[in-house]
């Protein structure tokens, strides 16, 4: 296969496979966590459940009290790939493009040398919360082969997006395709791996809020 | 049989001064990204290469490559340098036609079998025996086929002969394929274009003159010397990329200032020609400087790429109806495993056996 029938294929039915796995995954995983049952009420409810799961939703995004002294590396790092990862995402203007496309909205994007630096710097953070979470002992026991499939397919496209957008490694078109495809792989993996989080982070969070907020205890 | 035209003696009996030659060379060379020193020898080469018999095939095709060599920009040194190969056939350019032109190509291919340039521009149709396209009665397969035996190679001129081009594009009712799909035992070129540069086309016969082979070609057989770098790459355009200034529509603030034509659907980053160096007609400028995105046109499926106005990181498919089945039925999906874990849950529960302190003191005493 050429370099433009991959991207064609990327861009095209690649895409297609993509969105009916990834939505179907999502659903399927939200619908299932969404019927698991509520515990019952064995005394009357306090007021302001709801409210209190929305304040969870949020609180739980802010860093936790003595996490910079605990853990500096992972709440830096922690901070700046997730910011990063969306930075680029949402603000590059090729990608602004691609949801223009699905959704007809479109919103003023960064120049291009802005989103590199994020992108190196976001780089940078995944690299070095892999290396401390192999040299760590108590990180390396803890983690599974799930989170660095994680770790892999979440950095694939960041990376490839990278030597794409310099010229790097491959031609163009063909490192384009492979971001696309890396994109897709990320895509497909996700509702079934941990990073179900990135949809399943608000039900978890205001589940956990709205139960302490109708026992009245704090979350 | 009188002495054999050289070159040299072709353009000085037109008048060419030695002054218009050396330019016409040192623009080749560095055209075809040959080093100065190559120069002298790039112009004795020329001077003393024999017309090359060359017969040129149209097939399924729209003359707009036959046009932009000829018209490019009259009368130019390039179009001299045409006039200087010895054109057998060409069934548009040539003066005789009907059978008679049919014999002079005949007559080429036999006197010159084996060493003969041949040039093809169009698709060949392949469906039902290529009935779809035919010459003189003859079709365009089996005309090729025969021209391609006695070929010393190929040029494959145009997207269409290249890649396929617009008769290639879905649903390609006639079966179209590019020559390179049907010839496989001959050295091919594939000047890749709708239409190609015409300095492009002269390019190529003159590194073939100059050298009597084919120039170093990219993994689509195209000369890497024009086809080495993207539009995007050499764009006057690509710092307003870089900038993130870009125009929204070919009317807007952006579009009147130049910026970058990506939102509005250029093809330059996936595309590799010399439209952004070589420029058309006569260096005037090149689409995108006429304030229109590029389409792509020589690459291949450029047609089936995605619309020519929706940006490159854009789907080339419909969505939406397959988010929505694939929403649909994992809601159902969803809802069936659910209802199976509460099923299990009830059944578990219903199972659920309270133990007694008499039971557990029963327990104990056995």
């Amino acid at each position: 296969m050429s370099p433009e029938e991959l991207l064609a294929w990327a861009r095209g039915p690649g895409l297609q496979i993509t969105v009916v796995i990834f939505l179907l995954g999502i659903t399927v995983r939200l619908t299932e966590m969404w019927l698991l049952g509520r515990a019952t009420d064995f005394a009357a409810a306090r007021k302001g459940g709801a409210a209190a799961g929305w304040r969870t939703v949020f609180h739980r995004s802010l860093p936790t009290p003595g996490v910079m002294k605990q853990a500096p590396l992972v709440f830096i790092g922690g901070y700046i790939f997730h910011l990063g990862f969306l930075i680029t995402l949402v603000f590059f203007v090729p990608h602004i493009e691609l949801f223009h496309g699905l959704w007809g909205m479109r919103w003023p994007g960064l120049p291009g040398s802005l989103v590199d630096l994020t992108a190196v710097v976001t780089i940078a953070a995944m690299i070095a919360l892999l290396v401390h979470r192999l040299v760590d002992p108590v990180r390396r026991f803890l983690s599974n082969s799930g989170d660095y499939i994680a770790w892999t397919v979440s950095f694939l496209p960041l990376i490839t997006g990278y030597l794409a957008v310099h010229r790097l490694a491959l031609p163009y078109t063909q490192m384009l395709a492979i971001h696309i495809l890396s994109v897709e792989l990320l895509l497909v993996v996700l509702p079934f791996t941990k990073l179900i989080h990135t949809f399943s982070f608000i039900f978890s969070r205001w589940y956990n809020g709205a139960m302490a907020g109708r026992k009245g205890v704090a979350s | 049989m009188n002495k054999p035209i050289t070159l040299g003696d072709q353009l000085k009996q037109q008048g060419i001064s030695r002054r218009s030659f050396l330019k016409l060379c040192a623009v080749t060379t560095s055209m075809m990204a040959l080093p100065p020193a190559m120069i002298p020898r790039v112009a004795a080469a020329l001077e003393k290469a024999l017309r090359p018999s060359v017969i040129w095939l149209s097939f399924q095709e729209c003359t707009g490559c036959t046009e932009s060599l000829t018209r490019s920009h009259a009368p130019t040194l390039e179009s001299l340098i045409f006039n200087a190969i010895s054109l057998d056939y060409h069934h548009t350019l040539q003066a005789a036609s009907g059978t008679a032109a049919e014999a002079a190509r005949e007559k080429a291919m036999e006197k010159f079998y084996g060493k003969y340039l041949l040039i093809v521009d169009g698709s060949i149709p392949t469906r039902d025996n290529g009935i779809y396209s035919t010459i003189a009665g003859r079709t365009n397969l089996d005309m090729l086929q025969e021209a391609a035996a006695g070929a010393a190679a190929i040029v494959a001129v145009g997207t269409c002969a290249a890649f396929g081009g617009i008769p290639y594009a879905r649903p390609n009712p006639t079966g179209a394929v590019p020559v390179s799909e049907l010839v496989k035992d001959k050295p091919i070129i594939n000047v890749s274009g709708c239409p190609p540069i015409p300095v492009v086309i002269t390019g190529v016969l003159a590194h073939y003159l100059t050298f009597g082979e084919i120039p170093p070609l990219d993994s689509l057989g195209r000369p890497s010397a024009f086809f080495g770098e993207s539009i995007h790459d050499r764009c006057y355009r690509r710092p307003f990329y870089d900038q993130g200034k870009f125009a929204k529509s070919f009317d807007d603030e952006g579009a009147r200032n130049g910026w970058c034509l990506y939102e509005l659907g250029c093809k330059g980053p996936t595309t590799h020609n010399a439209c952004a160096t070589t420029k058309w007609n006569g260096g005037a400028s090149f689409p995108i400087e006429s304030g229109h995105p590029c389409l792509g046109c020589s690459e291949p499926n450029f047609w089936d790429a995605g619309g020519f106005y929706e940006a490159l990181s854009t789907a080339t498919r419909p969505l939406s109806s397959w988010a929505g089945a694939a929403v649909a039925a994992g809601a159902v999906a969803g809802a069936a495993i659910g209802a199976s874990s509460l099923r299990k849950r009830a059944t578990a529960k219903r199972a659920h056996h309270r133990v007694t302190a008499e039971e557990l003191q029963q327990k104990e005493d056995v």
